[in-house]
């Protein structure tokens, strides 16, 4: 079950970079391209393997107003029904 | 039409290759070594790539690793950040090579096998391949990238389906690719002799329906169908020249990896044309892109938005129009060549590659 203080990686293979290109984030893994949007790409960026759901809402709330943990947590769930995300 | 940038470049770094697989899809003539791009060439092809959008690199063959090159391709190709997949046989891969790939960024390595075991595997590849195979992905996997496993299914294998499965999860493959055969260069050639019988298909279909389900946390799967078989065509390419473009050993640039079987189409190469003028400009890469080509039943089809009317490269092999509807499609007035090809009695005899 994912929750609060679970801790969120990007799977193995999976980079995030930023393509000059199209001006944009992107996901990079075997196979295949996503475009993140603003929100999933700054929710991403600090996703390190070793921060909770609720250090990345902390982190969030300091450069963005009204980030709720339950929407970042949405936003990590979509990523990880999307084989981006895995849970440590 | 409205162009996008290309998010991926197939590299076809040479043709050469130790195995004879007989569902081999490169053409019937190979490009011969001395006929190969330079390092020089590969160099600039992969950073016009970026220039122009390109994302994922696939570096490929024949055998991209009988180029003595390809640590210094993947290094470029990665510091211009591209995400950067090794296909090969394995064959060739040594701890001493992959680590050194890894260092230079290597971010992904796509395995193929041909079937499960030792004896059906190496008779199928014409060589000693399937001991080199299990080492290359026990190398993969102590490197930590992701493997993918590639199997190419046809009549020969299909009946090794749940054994191919058990091969990847041992593997500890990230993905398994389960691709029926494509009949295009030397696969055609080989088609009756390699057309799964409907009893196979409908035998993997229960098979990979249960892998897909108790893997689903470990391991991807991706089945793609017979399409003989099938009532409407694959969506070759996601619609032509829109995603991915393919540079072959000769520099010759291909709007999908088979196109050079289109005879009447006029292809542009990277040796004297930049690659954004053949992926913007070029006739070949503008011949089949959006509906403007179409004919009935394509044109008013409600599915000409889901299958872009089929596969060129297959139109024109069965029909001799690339532009005709897919004739895999059951609305395709053509249909009948596919259906006559699949009433034929099975080829017993395989032509290795060569």
């Amino acid at each position: 079950m994912i929750a609060a203080g679970s801790v969120p990686a990007l799977r193995r293979g999976v980079r995030l970079s930023f393509d000059h290109v199209r001006e944009t984030h992107v996901l990079l893994f075997p196979e295949g391209v996503l475009v993140p949007n603003a929100t999933a790409a700054a929710v991403l960026e600090l996703c390190d393997g070793a921060r909770t759901v609720t250090a990345i809402t902390a982190m969030l709330g300091k450069r963005f107003t009204g980030v709720r943990e339950q929407d970042v947590l949405d936003v990590l769930a979509r990523l990880g029904e999307r084989r981006v995300v895995a849970w440590t | 039409m409205d162009v996008t940038p290309p998010l991926g470049l197939l590299a076809e770094l040479t043709h050469r290759c130790p195995l004879h697989c007989p569902y081999c899809s490169n053409p019937v003539s190979l490009v011969s070594r001395d006929a190969e791009l330079s390092t020089a060439d590969w160099i600039s092809v992969l950073s016009q790539a970026r220039e122009l959008g390109v994302l994922q690199v696939h570096l490929s063959g024949g055998e991209p690793l009988a180029r003595a090159d390809l640590p210094a391709l993947v290094a470029h190709a990665s510091s211009l950040g591209c995400y950067v997949n090794l296909v090969t046989s394995g064959l060739g891969l040594t701890s001493a090579r992959l680590d050194d790939l890894v260092s230079r960024g290597l971010a992904h390595v796509q395995l193929s096998a041909q079937g499960a075991t030792q004896e059906r595997s190496d008779l199928l590849a014409g060589a000693r391949a399937f001991d080199h195979k299990l080492a290359a992905a026990a190398l993969v996997k102590a490197s930590e990238l992701p493997l993918s496993l590639n199997v190419v299914l046809h009549r020969r294998n299909h009946d090794q389906l749940a054994g191919i499965i058990e091969l990847a999860e041992r593997m500890g493959a990230d993905r398994l690719e389960l691709a029926n055969t494509q009949y295009y260069g030397w696969a055609l050639r080989n088609r009756e002799a390699l057309m799964p019988t409907p009893s196979q298909l409908a035998a993997a279909e229960p098979v990979v329906r249960a892998a897909v389900s108790r893997l689903r946390d470990t391991m991807e799967i991706v089945y793609v169908v017979a399409d003989y078989h099938e009532p409407y065509p694959k969506p070759c390419m996601y619609g032509w020249g829109a995603r991915q473009l393919t540079v072959a050993p000769d520099g010759t640039v291909l709007p999908c990896p088979a196109a050079s079987a289109i005879s009447t189409l006029s292809l542009s190469n990277v040796r004297d044309t930049p690659l954004a003028e053949i992926w913007y400009q070029s006739s070949s890469f503008n011949a089949y892109r959006g509906e403007d080509w179409m004919s009935e039943p394509c044109r008013t089809c409600d599915r000409r938005g889901v299958d872009f009317g089929g596969c060129r490269c297959q139109a024109f092999l069965l029909t001799g129009d690339a532009a005709a509807t897919d004739p895999v499609c059951s609305r395709s007035p053509r249909r009948e060549v596919v259906d006559l090809v699949l009433t034929r009695p099975p080829e017993s005899d395989l032509v290795m590659r060569r």
